[in-house]
């Protein structure tokens, strides 16, 4: 006897589409780039490029950050769309521009549990892509050599992952296929 | 009918055919059963879908590293009646006037594989106006804006993740990939759930469309029961009398074990 007959039958999953070309009607507002505001103490940069397999870059792109505040603890808190100055949300979106650039004002996340790597989780869309991809942008640290699922990457797929620290934040480009490809997540 | 157009499009010598892109749909399905692909498991949207010319540089080429999921992409952003005005659930009233076209009710509940509601949380809709033209001015269609149309909605689900929104009924859509193009009617969705790692975006479709079998995004779905899931039930409990058409779809959101989803229509299998 199977464990998924003693259990409640799943229901099907509905399949992902592409976010389309006309994206920005539906998803775009004012502020969702500025998790906190720009200049604030304590607020950092994080910006990139996303690129097609051609290394060309992706102008009709959307990537999402959800992440900790700076303590690591998770945000609850409502604000993402109209947001507050005196909470943190955790939620940004960026739409990529005729450059295929993201960009986004917020705090550096941390750790969740004591000692792991802190990272952003973040969700890619685009024109032309027709599911949704999930990755991290994990912050460089020494925490990095803590992480179990970090160790068993190649270096060369292991750097897709990490940030690089700039002046005012961090710099990660996202690679959709080729030669760099970004690895890109599917969960347990 | 001497005045009818022969086409309202050029195009470039050797861009595909409906013709064209017809057979790649029928050689995909027929060499590429609907559970064999390792990244995506049965019945899911198939990333590399060359019928649908744009997804050839965008998707990556390496499966999908297999992960436990952390505590943030455990978590969802939270979202509030502070982010969504209670009206923006009705696209017929945002400007002064009534917009043009079959007004209709779209509604149904937002819940997780196991049927969990995905409650107080953020849907997110945008439409072709009745025409079958999109408020952008990238868009090149030469049908009519409708001023009293933005195509936008957005609402937080109930606590039994239940959304509804008023809307006009889309009109199919022209589109470069091949030549005569056109984009089944279909309403953009965007949802989130109780984990990050359900966060999906997709598009609704209406019952009977006959432009289905000839979208290779819609196509991209291999299975009947996968793009049966992406089309909603005309619902006459749902429609107004003298006013609106009622239209019900479920959304069911699945964050975890994506690779390994198996069909529920097809045998059991014992362990």
């Amino acid at each position: 006897m199977s464990t998924a007959k003693a259990s409640a039958p799943k229901l099907f999953p509905t399949a992902d589409q592409t976010v389309g070309p006309y994206y920005a009607i539906g998803m775009a507002f004012d502020g969702s780039e500025e998790i906190v505001p720009a200049g604030s103490a304590g607020s950092i940069v994080l910006s990139g490029y996303v690129y097609d397999g051609n290394g060309d870059p992706v102008p009709d792109a959307v990537v999402e950050i959800w992440q900790t505040d700076a303590e690591g603890h998770v945000p609850a808190v409502s604000g993402s769309i109209v947001r507050k100055a005196d909470s943190f949300s955790g939620f940004g979106r960026s739409g990529s521009d005729e450059e295929g650039h993201y960009e986004f004002t917020t705090v550096l996340p941390a750790p969740t549990e004591p000692g792991k790597p802190a990272f952003f989780a973040v969700i890619v869309f685009a024109r032309g892509l027709l599911a949704r991809l999930h990755t991290r942008i994990y912050v460089p640290g020494p925490e990095l050599e803590n992480s179990e699922f970090l160790g068993r990457l190649t270096p060369e797929r292991r750097a897709t992952l990490i940030a690089t620290e700039v002046p005012g934040g961090l710099r990660h480009d996202i690679h959709l296929q080729g030669e760099k490809e970004t690895v890109f997540l599917a969960f347990n | 009918m001497d005045d009818i157009p022969k086409s309202a499009a050029t195009y470039p010598p050797g861009h595909p055919t409906q013709a064209d892109i017809d057979a790649e749909i029928a050689d995909i399905r027929k060499n590429k059963p609907t559970s064999s692909d390792p990244n995506w498991g049965d019945h899911r949207t198939l990333i590399d879908y060359p019928p649908y010319r744009s997804s050839i540089l965008r998707h990556p080429s390496a499966n999908l590293e297999l992960v436990d999921p952390e505590t943030i992409e455990l978590a969802s952003p939270a979202f509030g009646h502070r982010d969504v005005h209670w009206t923006e659930y009705d696209l017929t009233t945002q400007v002064n006037g009534e917009p043009q076209g079959e007004r209709i009710i779209v509604t149904g509940r937002v819940t997780d594989a196991d049927g969990r509601p995905a409650a107080n949380q953020l849907v997110e809709i945008w439409q072709a106006n009745a025409g079958g033209r999109y408020r952008q001015k990238k868009e090149r269609h030469p049908a009519p804006l409708d001023p009293n149309f933005n195509g936008v909605g957005r609402v937080i689900t109930n606590d039994q993740g239940e959304y509804k929104f008023v809307s006009i009924k889309p009109g199919a859509y022209p589109w470069p990939n091949h030549e005569n193009a056109w984009r089944p009617a279909h309403i953009h969705f965007s949802v989130f759930g109780n984990e990050f790692t359900e966060r999906m975006v997709t598009q609704m479709y209406f019952p009977g469309d006959q432009l289905m079998p000839l979208d290779p995004i819609f196509q991209s779905i291999t299975s009947p029961i996968g793009q049966k899931s992406l089309i909603a039930k005309y619902d006459h409990d749902v429609t107004v009398p003298n006013w609106a058409l009622g239209y019900r779809w479920d959304i069911v959101l699945n964050g975890r074990n994506r690779t390994w989803f198996s069909s529920v229509d097809g045998p059991e299998e014992d362990e």
